[in-house]
């Protein structure tokens, strides 16, 4: 076999003109939506509603609702708060790190996995604040002057949180529209419908697509590059410190940091192709978002999933290591107690199945995938449910060991969480360009000139 | 001459190759006051245009910095100085826990910054109005093509000169643009002010029901409402009604002391001082007495009542007969009360009633001194001054 690995292959597949390109991603804002469109919104928005209806008697009855009880005090909603913030890791990585990093593959998934990145904060973000019982009170949370006299606690992880979720869902969502700026533009200047062009107009600010407004375009989209690139790895590295400062066994661990962090590229990843493979297929984007996309996040699974393997094994070799008593006992009982069903479901999906992802076979087989990257998501929500209940479960004084079983309630509101997220998707997916037009156009063939600064053509 | 209203002069090419040379040649014709629309950035147009490199990272490095000086010094102020706590056995200033918080507030401040700065300081947005919005030159560089611009206010610009510099180019088609009329001020439009009383009705209206409604309905009423026992209510539990218990006869609250001088009018035989006059005794008894005296006896004990009328004044304590008052008298009355005066007894504890008792000592001592004590405060002063 000879192939050329000098030459990069062509990002975007099937030879397409950049009118094409653009044809092609602008299609779905131009039709109506059809009966399948409704159906699955009906199906994500009933979803929705069942969220809402556990959440609303949540708050009327009061917590006591959830199955959280002593010990266990932390428990579905400390799990769907980080299984969401990992899953929206992956399009900052996308965005941000393979970006500074000159990956021009990342160009036809980045916007669809920014926008996942948003909605994923924004479910995170629902379960600190209603796991305070009164969420009506989380202002709080800020540091304002108030006649108490009291600030809050800045050596808390927990405050440490607010800032970095915070952080991260407002610099997200600025990145995203900056990204979105031009192709306001673009969809501005191609509608005929007087509404649209209006709003497009009023998002787009004027964007004239000017060289000289493209200069300082670039430069912040690099320096914005550049500082989400630490802050994905803070937001997770913070959201381990909730766990990792505290004295607990199972929880005290300094691995936590880097672990949390491939952990959360690792279901981010699976996330976005498991949407992606729906959305290139019913929009018709094979070209853009193309096979070569799918294998590379594919390789990137296996990857990160393998640290992740890495980290549960090193946890078992500290924990014998360390010669403490009270940290065996909770790395034993995890794997062997009450609750090994859930620890071989996380190692079985997080370790085993995406090892088939070694042969490139699989990794281009959509339906393949597909089963992998679900049972990942799967691996990853367990992961998340081992580290905090089974940590609580059985602490230091064993006449309070408990079992813990979520009620209807916690179910409801974990569907809601995925109601609320696919809901807002599929919204996405019918109104803004689901890819990004000027920078797929800008790595399309022939889009940039054949010699550097063109020189020869002068 | 040319026309007034005309904002500049375009020309369309299809390739990138090709607008890297025109944008080279602009340059080196002299204009100034051009610009390249493309589609997409287009990689070594700003060498060939020759713009000076991007200034908008020192937005960010003012603007970040700031932020982590801001975040570093807020909570140094609050942890440190404001309400210093200690909070598992860390510093008050515990640098290393402040990192993180710093951290995103430097992020957070450098990226706005950036954007914010980049947005109306560079780009001077929004500005839908502009010329060139709504021309097929814009609908033509927003697709697929690329553009020149050379404006009319440039230094250089002449209308025939330049169209035939363009022509030069060869492009695929040249289109004069003209500034737009000006619009009505659309602020005072009679639909905007509607909105905007619109907008008005409703956020007061939400923010009436929110915070004298919303707050006094379950679940938002902070718990107001709750399935228990509170003090003066009735209560179902209990089959006389009352939601209070009267304590098993013969119980003795913890710390109790039976107050053996009750009822007497003459207290002064069993009543007896068992406290010192001492330094901390004699603070004890002036805050005791600045809080619950002074308001009707005034901080000397004069009488001179700060309520204003509100309750009768209290004779002076400086009276031959209040001087003569033994101790025990005193404390019997802080126990009992006298006249309008209610008892003090579930305010002060038996130390600092006495404490009290001596401070009234102090205050009666100090308003009627005489030579031999004026002599031997002086004394003290020379002493303490001395030292």
């Amino acid at each position: 076999m000879n192939i050329d690995y000098s030459k990069e292959t062509a990002v975007v597949a099937g030879r397409l003109s950049l009118a094409e390109i653009e044809e092609l991603v602008a299609k779905p804002l131009d039709t109506k939506p059809d009966k399948k469109y409704f159906l699955a919104l009906s199906i994500s928005g009933g979803a929705l509603m069942i969220g809402a209806v556990c959440l609303a008697l949540s708050f009327y009855y009061g917590l006591g609702l959830w199955g959280n009880n002593q010990p266990i005090g932390w428990a579905f909603d400390i799990v769907n708060f980080v299984f969401w913030v990992g899953i929206g890791h992956a399009g900052t990585l996308i965005s941000a790190i393979l970006f500074l990093l000159r990956q021009k593959w990342r160009t036809g998934i980045a916007r669809f996995a920014e926008a996942m990145t948003i909605f994923a904060v924004m479910c995170a973000g629902i379960f600190p604040a209603i796991h305070t019982g009164r969420p009506w009170l989380d202002g709080y949370l800020l540091p304002y002057p108030n006649q108490h006299s009291l600030w809050v606690n800045f050596t808390s992880p927990l405050l440490w949180d607010v800032f970095a979720v915070s952080t991260y869902f407002t610099v997200s969502l600025v990145f995203w529209y900056i990204g979105l700026i031009p192709d306001f533009a673009t969809l501005r200047d191609r509608t005929s419908s007087k509404v649209k062009k209006t709003i497009y107009s009023l998002f787009s600010l004027g964007w004239r697509h000017s060289s000289r407004h493209w200069q300082h375009y670039e430069k912040s989209y690099m320096l914005l590059a550049g500082f989400a690139t630490p802050l994905v790895l803070s937001v997770h590295t913070i959201v381990s410190f909730d766990f990792a400062v505290s004295i607990l066994p199972g929880w005290h661990t300094t691995i936590f940091p880097p672990y949390f962090v491939a952990g959360a590229i690792f279901s981010g990843f699976a996330m976005v192709v498991t949407v992606l493979v729906f959305v290139r297929k019913i929009f018709d984007l094979e070209n853009i978002i193309t096979m070569d996309h799918l294998e590379k996040m594919n390789k990137v699974i296996l990857a990160t999933g393998m640290m992740v393997g890495y980290a549960y094994g090193m946890e078992f070799f500290i924990a014998w290591y360390s010669g403490v008593q009270a940290e065996q006992f909770v790395f034993v009982n995890r794997a062997f107690g009450p609750y090994a069903w859930a620890y071989w479901i996380m190692v079985s999906c997080n370790v085993i199945f995406p090892q088939l992802f070694w042969f490139k076979k699989f990794r281009r087989s959509i339906p393949v995938m597909m089963v992998i990257v679900i049972l990942v998501n799967v691996g990853m929500w367990f992961e998340r449910f081992v580290i905090t209940v089974t940590s609580l479960h059985r602490d230091f004084l064993p006449s309070s060991w408990a079992y813990y079983t979520p009620t209807l309630y916690d179910f409801g509101i974990l569907i809601g969480s995925f109601g609320l997220f696919f809901t807002l998707v599929i919204l996405f997916t019918k109104t803004l360009p689901v890819v990004s037009i000027s920078e797929v156009k800008a790595v399309a063939e022939g889009a940039q000139p054949s010699h550097h600064g063109g020189v020869s053509n002068a | 001459m040319h026309n007034k209203n005309l904002y500049g002069l375009t020309a369309l090419f299809d390739n990138p190759d090709k607008i890297i040379s025109v944008a080279k040649k602009t340059s080196e014709a002299g204009y100034q006051k051009y610009d390249i629309n493309t589609p997409y950035p287009v990689h070594g147009i700003e060498k060939a245009m020759k713009l000076k490199p991007s200034k908008l990272g020192f937005i960010t490095l003012v603007f970040g910095l700031t932020g982590s000086f801001i975040a570093l010094f807020f909570m140094y102020w609050t942890m440190s100085i404001d309400y210093p706590m200690i909070i598992s056995g860390k510093p008050f200033f515990a640098l290393p826990a402040f990192i993180p918080v710093t951290f995103e507030v430097t992020v957070l401040l450098a990226t706005l910054a950036t954007v914010i700065g980049m947005i109306t300081f560079f780009f001077k947005f929004p500005e839908n109005h502009h010329p060139l919005h709504d021309t097929n030159y814009m609908k033509q560089v927003s697709k697929d093509k690329f553009g020149l611009v050379i404006e009319a206010s440039d230094k250089n610009f002449d209308l025939e000169k330049v169209r035939e510099f363009l022509q030069s180019l060869n492009p695929l088609v040249i289109e004069e643009i003209y500034h737009k009329e000006k619009e009505n001020n659309s602020v005072l439009e009679p639909k905007f002010l509607t909105l905007l009383f619109a907008i008005f009705l409703v956020t007061s209206g939400t923010t009436y029901f929110i915070l004298n409604k919303l707050l006094y309905m379950t679940p938002f009423d902070w718990m107001s409402e709750q399935e228990k026992i509170t003090p003066q209510k009735p209560s179902n539990l209990f089959a006389d009604g009352f939601g209070m218990r009267t304590p098993v006869k013969g119980t003795v609250a913890q710390g109790f002391m039976p107050y053996l001088a009750k009822g007497q009018t003459n207290p002064t035989g069993i009543l007896d001082n068992p406290y010192l006059i001492t330094k901390e005794n004699i603070k004890l008894g002036k805050s005791k007495y600045l809080t619950f005296c002074s308001p009707c006896h005034g901080n000397f004990g004069e009488g001179d009542s700060r309520l204003r009328g509100q309750f009768p004044n209290p004779p002076t304590l400086h009276s031959k007969r209040a001087q003569e008052f033994q101790d025990g008298w005193i404390y019997h009355v802080i126990v009992n009360g006298q006249n309008s005066m209610p008892s003090y007894a579930p305010y002060l504890d038996v130390e600092e009633r006495w404490a009290v008792v001596n401070y009234i000592r102090v205050l009666q001592r100090a308003k009627n001194a005489n030579e031999s004590d004026i002599q031997l405060s002086k004394k003290e002063n020379l002493k303490n001054a001395s030292n």
